[in-house]
């Protein structure tokens, strides 16, 4: 069921301006691909544009190609919530719904779009979503209290079964890790490992040795300067971005040496 | 590491250590300003009203003062800023609490049964009810909100959710502004002209009260509704958008479930403020002594108005002498219409925190 995303000339504007500029990628089904960047570069921009999340705020919008399997995003006729369906997205903070329990925060997706689910159907989907997101050995006995009783590292592993149960195509992952503390990381970098059986996952990261141990491909964006858009500077399979990449300024920006 | 505690004199030479005033300093000084305002009033022939100004001003005055002399500027600031947070939420309360008492005492001996549930129809005399005025006033209030709600709710969902920032969103916020500021029977009139305008003249009906009053209500509910809704978290929204719910559903499910118990608070509030109003109620409800239940025919009594009519009109005094009595069943209608205000703010609160989304961790 996963599938692979085509991404060509892409610029992402927000009113008059532009904060993403000529992106071309091939992101792979069944593959963790990350963007690595310094902030305010346009990788969450740029996330965002892919599942059509970026037109929520006002003024923005996007020119250029997102081809998702064939169909293009961005096409007049498709349905911006048709495409949220299929492609996922965690965010950077964990925001479970304050007024439903974690059993219900896990259905939200089938039950606020009143699909109808028998119980047993229900049950299984809790079940297999919190086991995918390996929390389901630690609420399995309080599924009924609020989402919002866990801790950071729980809630947001609750966040990325809430995306999983509703079994999206692609999922998007938007700093996931970044207020979590090791620990809670380590679970969810093992979830994404087992989760790549399954999904086309693509993932934005400050911490360049998660986007080393996680991903298979890389991307690097960074700005020419302050007030320019951001732009892709190199997307290689994340050995050779790690290793021996082909820009200067990636390594620069990988060995900390940047500047 | 064990600490030790540090030694007197040097706690004294780097100035950690300062005179303080004693304990019982603020009390001494209370009790000094009341004996001279005492005096003063007792020789001068003052009112208590300003010797009890005088002893205030005097302690105002008198405790930073004296902390000045001792204990340096700061503490003096501090001890006067103290003072004057004292002053004002004595000058706030003390009139609230006269008021309740006030009409605790004198609406207390009105209120029975019978004051309960007799209209006024065909009693000159004394004894008489209220039923009739409660129940308008229940009625009027209950079109009021429903009325109002609605519109209100709507509104607010506008402004949040869908016109953020366009001109249209602008314009009636400020709309909404202006209305606050309508005066009560300049919305009674309006409606008056309203229902004139479709009916022909001399009518009266409750339903026109409602409309009245719902001009009143609609301002407060939006903006009530228009804050709880924008304290929602957008990362909610997001979230529900991002799992492939549209808007309008995210809306319904998502931001007005976790506002609810603020947006019932805020409703509530509103009717509080509406149901004392009087102007509006007596230009288009009309004032009656019988029951009427029906919203849309005929006069309407309401609580405010029948204070206002039993205190313009009380009836004749008993031959005997004392008041007429109209004074008491005015006061017993006031003590109504206060009780019926707190238990609906009561109502409110409980609402609002069975509601309140549980934001604590952990249980």
């Amino acid at each position: 069921m996963a599938k692979s995303i085509d991404i060509s000339d892409l610029d992402i504007y927000y009113g008059d301006f532009k904060a993403v500029e000529g992106v071309n990628m091939t992101i792979r089904a069944r593959a963790v691909t990350a963007f690595i960047g310094p902030s305010g570069c346009g990788k969450s921009t740029f996330l965002r544009a892919l599942n059509r999340m970026h037109e929520v705020i006002p003024g923005a919008r996007v020119e250029g190609k997102v081809m998702v399997s064939g169909q293009s995003l961005y096409d007049p006729g498709v349905d911006p919530v048709a495409v949220r369906r299929q492609i996922g997205m965690v965010f950077q903070r964990p925001n479970p719904f304050p007024t439903m329990s974690i059993y219900e925060n896990v259905l939200a997706g089938n039950r606020l779009n009143s699909r109808k689910i028998k119980k047993a159907e229900a049950d299984e989907i809790v079940e297999r979503s919190l086991k995918s997101a390996n929390l389901w050995t630690e609420v399995k006995d309080r599924l009924s209290k609020p989402g919002m009783g866990l801790s950071g590292g729980q809630q947001q592993r609750l966040c990325i079964a809430r995306a999983i149960a509703v079994e999206p195509e692609v999922l998007l992952m938007d700093e996931p890790c970044s207020a979590l503390d090791p620990i809670s990381t380590s679970a969810i970098e093992d979830l994404i490992h087992e989760l790549k059986a399954d999904y086309t996952i693509v993932i934005v990261t400050h911490n360049m040795q998660q986007a080393a141990r996680v991903s298979d491909d890389t991307g690097f964006f960074n700005l020419k300067a302050a007030g320019q858009p951001g732009h892709l500077v190199e997307f290689n399979p994340t050995n050779k971005m790690f290793t021996n990449p082909d820009e200067e300024s990636t390594e620069a920006y990988i060995s900390g040496r940047f500047g | 590491m064990t600490t030790t505690p540090l030694e007197p004199d040097f706690a004294v030479s780097v100035g950690l250590v300062q005179p303080r005033l004693p304990r019982w300093a603020s009390i001494l000084v209370g009790v000094i300003s009341l004996g001279v305002a005492g005096l003063l009033t007792m020789f001068l022939g003052w009112n208590p009203v300003g010797g009890i100004v005088v002893a205030v001003l005097l302690f105002v005055v008198g405790l930073p003062l004296w902390s000045a002399l001792l204990e340096g500027r700061r503490t003096a600031v501090d001890r006067l800023a103290t003072c004057l947070v004292w002053v004002a939420f004595g000058s706030v309360v003390v009139p609230l609490v006269w008021l309740i008492w006030l009409v605790l005492k004198n609406g207390v001996g009105a209120i029975d049964m019978e004051f309960l549930t007799y209209d006024m129809r065909n009693i000159v005399g004394a004894g008489g009810g209220i039923y009739h005025a409660l129940m308008g006033t229940l009625l009027v209030t209950i079109a009021a909100t429903i009325i109002s709600v609605p519109i209100g709710l709507f509104t607010a969902i506008y402004l949040t959710e869908y016109g953020k920032g366009s001109r249209l969103a602008r314009v009636t916020t400020f709309l909404v502004d202006v209305m606050t500021g309508i005066p009560s029977i300049v919305a009674g009139l309006f409606a008056l002209a309203l229902f004139v305008l479709i009916f022909g003249p001399a009518i009266r009906i409750g339903f026109g009260g409602s409309v009245a009053l719902s001009l009143l209500m609609i301002p407060t509910v939006v903006r009530s509704a228009e804050e709880m809704l924008r304290l929602v978290p957008s990362d909610l929204r997001e979230a529900s958008y991002a799992l492939g719910v549209p808007k309008w559903r995210t809306i319904v499910k998502v931001v007005l479930p976790t506002s609810l118990g603020g947006i019932i608070t805020g409703v509530v509030l509103a009717i509080s403020r509406v149901i004392g109003e009087t102007a509006p109620l007596l230009v288009v409800a009309g004032a009656t002594d019988s029951v009427n239940f029906n919203l849309f025919d005929g006069r309407m009594m309401t609580l405010p108005v029948y204070i206002f009519s039993q205190y313009s009109s009380p009836g004749v005094a008993p031959i005997g002498g004392g008041d007429p009595p109209g004074y008491a069943r005015a006061w017993g209608a006031a003590l109504v219409l206060i009780a019926i205000v707190m238990v609906l703010n009561l109502i409110a609160r409980i609402i609002g925190k069975i509601f309140a989304p549980p934001t604590d961790r952990r249980r």
